[in-house]
């Protein structure tokens, strides 16, 4: 048995583990922990399929800011966990069954479909399975020749998703007194004088019975 | 034995399953919801780099790099949204979603 079939099991192991376990973790931020595990023993697996540079992305991007923000946020709520948990064992019959079904479907079509499939004699001499094959520097030399227009459709969709998460979340303080100049300015004398018209008042009468 | 394409198909599969047993399990819980769409994407991410190793087509990283970005962005709006849901609604059950009524 060759050393990468022993970590590929290791690894495979451990991410199914951990993948189990997000999705049936009662805590949210133990689901978001076992999350991080499963992305990092991805990582590994990618690094056996000599795609060095997206599994040192995957740690960094993907560990590094996404899952910590998903762990910020989580952290933040305050997550009823029992009501969220209502109808976890009702739905479980039915989740097993349907994931067994679609494990077995894609398992059966996949495994037929390539069935002893090892890197061909002809593929094992180009591109990542040269000895000084740099995946980095291929990837960017293909990033920004050929896939030039997809990276800045990429840069437009991540600055949209900026601007998205602030104008969704902005807002405020209640407590400020700052002034806000177009409302100053907008102003107008009605606004703030009213001219009330009363009745003019007259001395009272002296009565008569005094004098 | 060596490892086959089929090895690496059949770990996305599984990592695909689970992760659609998960959004049936956690139906009321945005969070672990928005969890679960992420292992789907790892396990089409799997799939891509698998292929592109036993074909020696690098352009199938292209492709895993670019669902990576998109994956970042929607996560982020994901949980842009959930916060600004959980601050009017002090709650993320998907049940009490209905305002649209829908």
């Amino acid at each position: 048995m060759e050393f990468q079939t022993g970590f590929f099991y290791l690894f495979s192991a451990v991410l199914l583990f951990a993948a189990f376990r997000t999705v049936t973790a009662r805590s949210p931020v133990h689901a978001v922990l076992y999350l991080m595990l499963a992305f990092s023993q991805a990582a590994a697996i990618w690094l056996l399929l000599k795609a060095e540079f997206l599994g040192i992305t995957l740690v960094l991007v993907y560990l590094g800011a996404v899952m910590v923000l998903f762990l910020f946020v989580v952290m933040m709520l305050d997550i009823n966990v029992e009501q969220m948990r209502e109808g976890f064992w009702k739905n479980f019959p039915l989740a097993a069954i349907m994931g067994a079904g679609i494990g077995f479907e894609l398992i059966s079509v996949l495994w037929v479909g390539f069935p002893d499939m090892v890197v061909a004699p002809e593929v094992a001499q180009t591109a990542m399975h040269l000895a000084d094959h740099n995946n980095t520097r291929e990837i960017g030399k293909l990033m920004y020749s050929q896939y030039i227009g997809a990276v800045e459709i990429a840069a437009v969709i991540l600055l949209v998703g900026m601007f998205a998460a602030i104008a969704l979340t902005l807002r405020a303080r209640k407590d400020s007194k700052a002034i806000d100049p177009s409302i100053q300015v907008k102003v107008r004398a009605a606004d703030r004088l009213q001219v009330v018209s009363l009745p003019v008042t007259r001395p009272a009468q002296q009565p008569e019975s005094q004098a | 034995m060596s490892l086959t394409l089929g090895h690496f198909l059949s770990l996305g599969a599984i990592l695909f399953a689970l992760s659609v047993v998960g959004i049936y399990l956690n139906r009321k819980n945005l969070i672990v919801l928005l969890m679960a769409i992420e292992l789907m994407l790892l396990a089409v991410n799997m799939n891509f780099v698998a292929f592109a190793h036993y074909l020696g087509d690098l352009n199938g990283q292209i492709f895993v790099f670019f669902i990576l970005t998109v994956a970042a962005a929607e996560s982020a709006i994901g949980l842009a949204i959930l916060v600004l849901l959980f601050r009017n609604k002090s709650s993320i059950n998907v049940d009490e979603l209905n305002s649209l009524k829908g």
